[in-house]
């Protein structure tokens, strides 16, 4: 685990990349299962 | 393990992605289906032996989020997490093994047993670590993360079928799928525990949540001993009952209904059907479960039950004159099933406070077990009757929905017997916790479980 800044560090670092990056982590593959849930259900229209 | 607490600036928007990454990855559990004709094939195996794994990890997932919640509450998400991660990973390992060997126990022992640990355990992990950090949007909050199990299967159904065609589907092809998936979740998984973190303790003059401290806070021993619990028990199994009614059967149900139409169903339509249900079950979760912090628990609940019921209703009358009725009504049940998963959190948490809410959780969770058994036996079992009875087409169901209906008014009048949970069951903190609390808030480290003591106010996160 990394180093973080204690609770009296007057500048905390800015948080907002590493919330990207996490974002981006669980959103890429459930953006995955969402476009072939999509692909299949079509099916119900078009089988 | 002590909790780990979060530093100054700490978003706590990266508290659902790191959920997310445990919720997505145990989600593959309803993916399990992808192995199950290769598994028969390659290891001579009955459908009914090839389900094992699958129905023992189910099994396992009900005990341990009833038994660990408690250790989950004490040890704090990173722990739990931890312990998620290596469960779950090490029953694929160990599933790869056995596939690799040919011995299917170790396939059973592996993804059943030990992968079944990880998924209730990993299950209600953030559970009570989202609660405190969203006191202001807990159904939204943990909606994110139990949808992600719903998500987890979506997930996994492609991406496994795309590596068993890779690997091709004998035992060395199935061993090593296995042992790809539990690398990859191990990596996966990481990122949450990595980033997992409790509010801090507010310090003097800091805002808190005033809900959390001056709240009810009752613990999972005495919440289990109260009619709220067993009240939202019934809730939770009749709703998940009425929902897996539909989705176990729904393929083969939607191509008996409209069988002696002059527009069937086909497989593949049929195949679109159950993604179309799966879809409707994951927006629900989120859906519903954010709709639930505005307009309060209870009426949510009397929605899913009340309409839910007058959606089977409707299938029961509309029958087979109407496709899209029944597929609208079927996509709302189905939502509402998944809503009724993502919102019992944060029920529970109005009710029993966030002091142990994860573990209460947990022992709730015995109820979706309950469920999963008797949704399934009733549509199944009146659907052969009504077969041998000479019956066909949307009248194979109607009995079954009836039942539907019935049970859902269970749950309704169920809902309504909620009140508030007496004051006599309330949690006082020890002398002993209280202080320690008392003095995490002065120095802001706090130890062991003081952050979870009623007398401790979580943080105001920074950014909202």
């Amino acid at each position: 685990m990394s180093q973080e800044p204690g609770p009296s560090s007057p500048n905390p670092p800015d948080r907002r990349p590493l919330t990207a990056f996490a974002w981006l982590w669980v959103g890429a593959p459930l953006a995955y299962g969402l476009y072939e849930l999509v692909r299949k259900a079509t099916q119900l229209f078009t089988g | 393990m002590s909790p780990p607490v979060a530093p100054l600036g700490w978003s706590r928007w990266l508290v659902p992605p790191a959920a997310l990454s445990v919720h997505l990855s145990i989600g593959q559990a309803y993916a399990w289906s992808v192995f199950k004709p290769p598994l028969e094939s390659a290891l001579g195996l009955s459908g009914t032996q090839s389900a094992l794994p699958f129905q023992l990890a189910i099994v396992m997932l009900g005990l341990s989020a009833a038994f660990g919640g408690t250790l989950v509450e004490r040890n704090g998400p990173r722990w739990a997490m931890t312990v998620a991660l290596i469960c779950f990973s090490s029953g694929f390992l160990i599933s790869a093994l056995g596939a690799a060997t040919e011995q299917y126990w170790l396939i059973v022992l592996g993804y059943g047993f030990v992968g079944g640990i990880g998924l209730g355990i990993g299950y209600i992990s953030p559970v009570s670590t989202l609660i405190k950090w969203f006191p202001d949007r807990p159904g939204m909050a943990t909606g994110i993360a139990i949808m992600g199990f719903g998500g987890g299967a979506l997930i996994a159904s492609p991406w496994s079928a795309q590596m068993l065609e890779s690997f091709g589907s004998d035992h060395s092809g199935i061993a090593l799928a296995f042992l790809v998936h539990g690398l990859s979740y191990a990596v996966f998984m990481t990122l949450g525990v990595l980033l997992v973190r409790v509010p801090r303790p507010a310090g003097p003059g800091a805002q808190g949540d005033p809900g959390a401290a001056a709240g009810v806070q009752v613990s999972a021993r005495t919440a289990v001993r109260t009619p709220q619990f067993w009240c939202l028990w019934v809730v939770l199994c009749m709703n998940v009952t009425a929902g897996i009614g539909i989705l176990e059967k729904a393929a083969p149900m939607i191509t008996d209904f409209f069988a002696d139409t002059s527009t069937p169903v086909s497989v593949t339509a049929a195949a679109g059907f159950v993604a179309l249900l799966s879809a409707a079950n994951m927006a629900g979760r989120i859906g519903w479960s954010s709709t639930s912090d505005l307009i309060g628990r209870k009426n949510i609940y009397r929605v899913y039950l009340g309409v839910g019921a007058l959606m089977y209703a409707l299938i029961a009358l509309v029958g087979d004159s109407s496709k899209p009725v029944f597929i609208l009504s079927a996509l709302v049940i189905l939502s509402f099933y998944g809503g009724g998963f993502a919102t019992i959190p944060a029920y529970l948490k109005d009710l029993f406070g966030t002091y142990q809410v994860g573990a209460i959780h947990g022992r709730l969770l015995t109820a979706w077990s309950t469920a999963g058994v008797l949704g399934p036996l009733i549509v199944n079992w009146i659907a052969d009757r009504q077969e041998e009875a000479g019956r066909h087409g949307s009248s194979l169901y109607t009995a079954s929905m009836v039942i539907m209906i019935g049970l859902l008014v269970v749950g309704f009048v169920a809902n309504e017997l909620v009140r508030p949970v007496h004051a006599r069951h309330h949690h006082v903190p020890a002398p002993k916790e209280a202080a320690d609390a008392a003095a995490d808030a002065e120095t802001g480290s706090p130890t062991g479980s003081a952050t979870d003591v009623a007398g401790a106010r979580p943080q105001q996160p920074e950014s909202a």
